[in-house]
C-alpha cells in the first residue's frame, strides 16, 4: 500500500494522436505528433521540461527513442515497460519524480507502434527459455476467452447471457468510439454484426477484441500548487496503484478465472490514497482496460462498480452506457479507440482530462469530479494492474 | 540371458480412411482405414507412451533403454536420452538409439534381453500420397522390458537370424518416403529364407509347429504369401509398421495366447529374424491393460487433407502469427526434471504444489523448502479451456485447458487429440508426452493434457493411461 500523493501534482496539458493504422508514421512521428499537440496547449517548451518518462512496449529501446526523435538537449529520459500497463506506469512515475521535489515540470508519454509487423495482435520477445510457457502459444484473446464459461460456470449464468453481455460491451464501446473523432474505429456496430463475426478464441470473435493500432499519448505534470499557473483546469492526481502479482491464478486451483486479484488489491490501494469509499458513487466516469469484452465485465466487479456475479446484468441494464449511472469507457475504450500498449494509460487519462474541460463533444459526463482509469498488463492468473483516480478539483 | 517380463504398446488415435485417400486422389476402390500419428507425434512420443504405459503396470528400473526406430526425431542426437528423461530413470540406465531400418528393432531386442534393459519400438511410417506406404503402412510403439523375474510372461525358446544384402526397400538420408523394387523381387528372395527361418527354429526349440505364427515384412508380398503357407499365421494389426513391426505383431499374439502356448515370430526385413516362445503361466496376470485390439478399435478420422498437412505434403497458409522461438539448451537442461518428467516442486512447510517448481512458495513464503513431485501419470480436471483460432499451431486451432491435478498443482496445457466441444469446465484429463512444435531445428517436447472422458460421454472417447 502506499502512503500516496494525493493532490499534491496535477496535469495541465496533454495530447494524444488520433489511435489505427498510421501506415505513414513511425513511433518517433507519432511521439512528436503526441508531444507537438501538448505543447501547442501551454507556455512550456519541450527544453523547459525537466525529465521524461517513456513508455513502450517494444516499439523501441532506452530513452534515446525519444531523445533522438525530439533532438532533446541532454535531458534524463527513463524508459519504462510494464506489459500493456506501460503507459500508465510511465505516467505513475514521472508523478512521483514531481512530488518528490526533484523537478517542477516533467513529461509521460507513452507510444506503441504495432501495425509495422505484419502479424494479428501483439508480439511477444521472450527471453530464451525450456519452451512450456504457456503464454508463448496461447494467444492474448485465447487467454482471455477463459474468463467467459468460468464465469459462466462459477455463478450459473446462462452462456447465452453472457454472451449478450459481451456484446453489450463492445456494442457501448464502438457506440462511444464513433463519437470520438480520434478513435480508430469510428462507425457504431451492430449487436447482430458483433455475434456474427468470425471466431478468433473461445467465443470471442473479432468485435469482442481491442483494436490493433499505432499511437501516442502524453501528459505534462507539474506541482499541484503551481498547476493553477499552467492552465484554469488543472487535473488533479488523486491516487496511483500499481500491483505485480505473484502469479498465484496460473498455479493456484483456488483460483477460478472470474476475477483479478491484481486488479482487487490495485483498486483498493488507490482507493484508500483517493479518500473513495463508494466508488459506485463517488466516480463520474471510469476508463478501463476492455482488452477483450469479458475482461470489462470482470472488470465492473473487481473495481467495485458491480456486486460479485452481478456485473453481466449491470452491463445488460445499461449501468455502464454514457447515460448510466457510472459511465465506462466513454472514449470507445481499448475495444474501439484502439490499444497502442505503450499509449493507452495515458489515452485513458486524456478523456479524463477532456471530460473535467468539457470538451469531449457527444461523450461529455454531466459535472464530472472524479474519474478512474485501469490498465491491465499480462493475463488472467498472471497480471500487473495499475489504477489511477484524477479528479477535477483539489480536496 | 534374461527373460521377458512385460509389454505394452501406443497406437496414435487418428486414422486416415482409404476410401478418403481413393476418392481424393482418384485411384481405385479401397476399404479400411490406417493408423497415423497425430502432427504432435513421434517416434520419440510414442516410444515415451508406450514405456510408461509398461512401468505404469510393471514397475520396475530397466538397466538400460534401446530405442529402434527408422523415423528418428533426431540425429547426431540420441532420442532415447529423452525418452530416459520422460521416464525419469536413473542417470545410471545407458539410454541408446539403434537406428535405420525395420531389423534395427531385432538389435534393440538382442540387446535388451542379453542385459535386462527396455526395448521400446516406435516409427511414423510415411508414404507418398498415393503409394501403397501410405494406405498400408501405419504408426505405434511397442515396448518390451527383460529382466531377471522369476516370472517372465514368455520364455524365449531359440533365436537365429539370417542376413541378406538386397535392394528391395531403401531410404536416402533426409527424405520422407521409401523407394521399393518391384514387391515380387524381393518376395521370392525372402519366401524361401522365411521358410527354410521357420523349419530351422522350430528345430532349435525343440517343436514341430507353434501355435502362433507372427510374419512381419516390409515386402506386402512377404507377408501375403506367408500368411498362406503357415496356417495359423498373422501379422502386424496395423499395416507395416517399421521398427515396431514385429514387436507390434508380438504384442498382439500376448494380449490373446494361452499359458503354455508356442509362438513363432519370423521378420524378413534385409534377411530373416525369428523367434520361438512359450507363453508362461505368467502372461495372463501380466497383459497389457489396453490390448493392440482395443486400441485399434478407438480412433478418430481424421480428415485426409488434414493428414497430408501433418506430413508436410500439403502447406497450408499459415495464421498471420509468428512462428514460437526455438527451445534453448541451457534452459532447457535446467528445467528437465519439469520438462520432460512434468515435475513440479511441494512446499514441506505447507503441502503447495508448484507447477513448474519454483525456490519461494506461492502460498507460505518459504524458500527453498520444497520436495520434487513428478505429475507425469497424474490426472486432473479442467477449470477451464479455450479454442484458440489465432495462435500458430501446426494443426489449428490450437486448444487449450488450465488443468487442476488431483492432489494439487495447476497448468495450462494444450490438449492432444482433441477438437472444438470435446472440452468443458470439469472435464477429467491425463497426460500425454507430445511434440509441441519444432521451431529453428530444435523439437519442443512437453506434455498435453488428453481427455479421459468427454463431456456428455461417447464422442471422443478413450485416449486414457492404459
Amino acid at each position: 500500500m502506499s502512503r500516496g500523493i494525493r493532490d499534491r501534482v496535477a496535469v495541465v496539458a496533454m495530447g494524444c494522436t488520433r489511435f489505427g493504422e498510421h501506415w505513414s508514421r513511425s513511433a518517433e512521428d507519432l511521439l512528436l505528433d503526441a508531444l507537438e499537440e501538448l505543447f501547442a496547449t501551454t507556455s512550456v517548451t519541450r527544453d523547459d521540461v525537466e525529465a521524461y518518462w517513456l513508455g513502450t512496449l517494444a516499439s523501441g529501446q532506452s530513452g534515446l527513442l525519444l531523445s533522438k526523435a525530439l533532438a532533446l538537449d541532454y535531458k534524463p529520459v527513463t524508459r519504462v515497460e510494464n506489459y500493456c500497463a506501460t503507459g500508465s506506469e510511465a505516467f505513475r512515475n514521472a508523478c512521483y519524480a514531481v512530488a518528490s521535489g526533484a523537478y517542477d515540470r516533467v513529461v509521460a508519454v507513452g507510444v506503441e507502434k504495432l501495425k509495422d509487423s505484419g502479424y494479428s495482435g501483439l508480439l511477444r520477445s521472450d527471453p530464451p527459455g525450456d519452451g512450456t510457457a504457456a503464454e508463448l502459444s496461447l494467444t492474448a484473446p485465447a487467454a482471455f476467452s477463459m474468463l467467459d464459461p468460468a464465469y459462466c460456470a462459477r455463478y450459473g449464468v446462462d452462456p447465452g447471457d453472457m454472451r449478450s453481455a459481451m456484446t453489450h460491451v463492445a456494442w457501448k464501446n464502438h457506440h462511444n468510439g464513433a463519437l470520438n473523432p480520434k478513435a480508430q474505429f469510428r462507425s457504431p456496430v451492430t449487436k447482430e454484426k458483433i455475434e456474427a463475426a468470425p471466431k478468433v478464441a473461445g467465443r470471442l470473435g473479432v468485435f469482442d477484441c481491442s483494436g490493433v493500432s499505432d499511437g501516442a499519448a502524453a501528459a505534462l505534470i507539474v506541482r499541484a500548487e503551481e498547476a493553477p499557473d499552467y492552465t484554469d483546469q488543472p487535473m488533479y492526481v488523486k491516487g496511483l496503484s500499481l500491483v505485480a502479482g505473484p502469479a498465484r491464478g496460473a498455479a493456484d486451483p483456488d483460483y477460478d478465472y472470474t476475477t483479478f486479484p491484481e486488479v482487487v488489491r490495485s483498486a483498493q490501494d488507490a482507493y484508500r490514497q483517493a479518500g473513495i469509499s463508494d466508488p459506485r458513487n463517488e466516480l463520474s466516469l471510469a476508463e478501463v482496460h476492455d482488452c477483450f469484452t469479458p475482461t470489462e465485465v470482470v472488470l465492473m466487479e473487481d473495481l467495485g462498480f458491480s456486486d460479485r456475479g452481478r456485473a453481466w446484468r449491470d452491463v445488460l441494464d445499461g449501468a455502464f452506457e454514457l447515460g448510466g449511472r457510472l459511465p465506462v469507457n466513454t472514449d470507445g475504450g481499448l475495444k474501439s479507440f484502439g490499444h497502442p500498449v505503450g499509449a493507452s494509460g495515458l489515452r485513458m487519462l486524456y478523456e479524463c482530462w477532456l471530460q473535467f474541460r468539457g470538451q469531449a463533444g457527444r461523450r461529455q459526463v454531466a459535472e464530472p469530479r472524479l474519474a478512474l482509469t485501469h490498465n491491465l498488463g499480462g493475463r488472467p492468473g498472471s497480471c500487473v494492474s495499475f489504477v489511477s483516480v484524477v479528479g477535477r478539483q483539489l480536496g | 540371458m534374461t527373460g521377458l517380463v512385460a509389454y505394452a504398446t501406443y497406437l496414435p488415435r487418428p486414422r486416415v480412411r482409404l476410401p478418403e485417400i481413393a476418392a481424393t486422389l482418384g485411384t481405385g476402390p479401397a476399404e479400411g482405414e490406417r493408423v497415423a500419428a497425430s502432427y504432435d507425434e513421434d517416434s520419440t512420443t510414442m516410444a515415451v507412451e508406450a514405456a510408461a504405459r509398461l512401468l505404469c503396470t510393471h514397475q520396475a528400473t530397466p538397466r538400460a533403454i534401446y530405442f529402434a526406430t527408422t523415423s528418428p526425431a533426431y540425429l547426431d542426437k540420441t532420442n532415447a536420452a529423452a525418452i530416459h528423461a520422460a521416464l525419469a530413470l536413473p542417470q545410471e540406465t545407458f539410454a541408446a538409439d539403434v537406428i535405420g531400418s525395420a531389423r534395427s528393432a531385432f538389435a534393440a531386442w538382442r540387446a535388451a534381453r542379453a542385459d535386462g534393459g527396455l526395448a521400446v519400438l516406435a516409427d511414423v511410417r510415411t508414404g507418398r500420397p498415393g503409394s501403397s506406404d501410405e494406405r498400408f503402412g501405419g504408426d505405434g510403439a511397442v515396448a518390451l522390458l527383460f529382466g531377471d523375474s522369476a516370472a517372465p510372461i514368455a520364455d524365449v525358446l531359440a533365436e537365429r537370424s539370417w542376413s541378406v544384402e538386397i535392394l528391395d526397400r531403401w531410404r536416402l538420408p533426409g527424405r520422407q518416403a521409401s523407394d521399393q523394387w518391384e514387391e515380387r523381387f524381393g518376395a521370392e528372395t525372402y519366401l524361401p529364407l522365411v521358410r527354410h527361418a521357420a523349419e530351422a527354429t522350430l528345430a532349435a526349440a525343440g517343436l514341430d509347429s507353434a501355435d502362433h505364427v507372427v510374419v512381419v515384412s516390409p515386402n506386402s508380398g512377404v507377408r501375403k504369401q506367408a500368411m498362406r503357407a503357415f496356417a495359423t499365421a498373422s501379422t502386424t494389426p496395423i499395416g507395416h509398421s517399421g521398427a515396431a513391426d514385429f514387436g507390434l505383431g508380438l504384442a498382439a499374439v500376448l494380449d490373446r495366447a494361452e499359458p503354455g502356448e508356442t509362438i513363432l515370430v519370423l521378420s524378413a526385413v534385409d534377411g530373416c529374424d525369428a523367434l520361438a516362445l512359450r507363453a508362461t503361466d505368467h502372461l495372463p496376470a501380466g497383459r497389457q491393460r489396453r490390448t493392440v485390439a482395443e486400441q485399434l478399435d478407438d480412433g478418430v478420422v481424421v480428415p485426409y487433407a488434414t493428414y497430408l498437412g501433418w506430413r508436410g505434403w500439403l502447406e497450408r497458409e499459415p495464421p498471420r502469427r509468428p512462428e514460437p522461438g526455438r527451445p534453448a539448451g541451457p534452459p532447457s537442461a535446467r528445467a528437465v526434471d519439469w520438462k520432460f518428467a512434468f515435475t513440479g516442486s511441494v512446499c514441506s512447510r505447507c503441502g503447495f504444489t508448484h507447477l513448474p517448481p519454483v525456490r519461494v512458495c506461492k502460498e507460505c513464503g518459504a524458500v527453498d523448502e520444497m520436495q520434487r513431485r513428478s505429475l507425469a501419470g497424474a490426472t486432473g480436471t479442467v477449470a477451464t479451456y479455450t479454442v484458440d483460432r489465432l495462435a500458430y499451431s501446426p494443426s489449428p486451432p490450437l486448444i487449450e485447458a488450465i488443468v487442476d491435478f488431483d492432489g494439487g498443482g495447476r497448468y495450462p496445457l494444450e490438449v492432444a487429440d482433441a477438437r472444438p466441444g470435446d472440452l468443458a469446465v470439469g472435464t477429467r484429463v491425463g497426460l500425454s508426452f507430445r511434440r509441441l512444435f519444432t521451431a529453428g531445428g530444435v523439437h519442443n517436447y512437453f506434455w498435453k493434457a488428453r481427455v479421459l472422458e468427454p463431456p456428455g460421454g461417447s464422442a471422443g472417447a478413450g485416449g486414457g493411461a492404459a
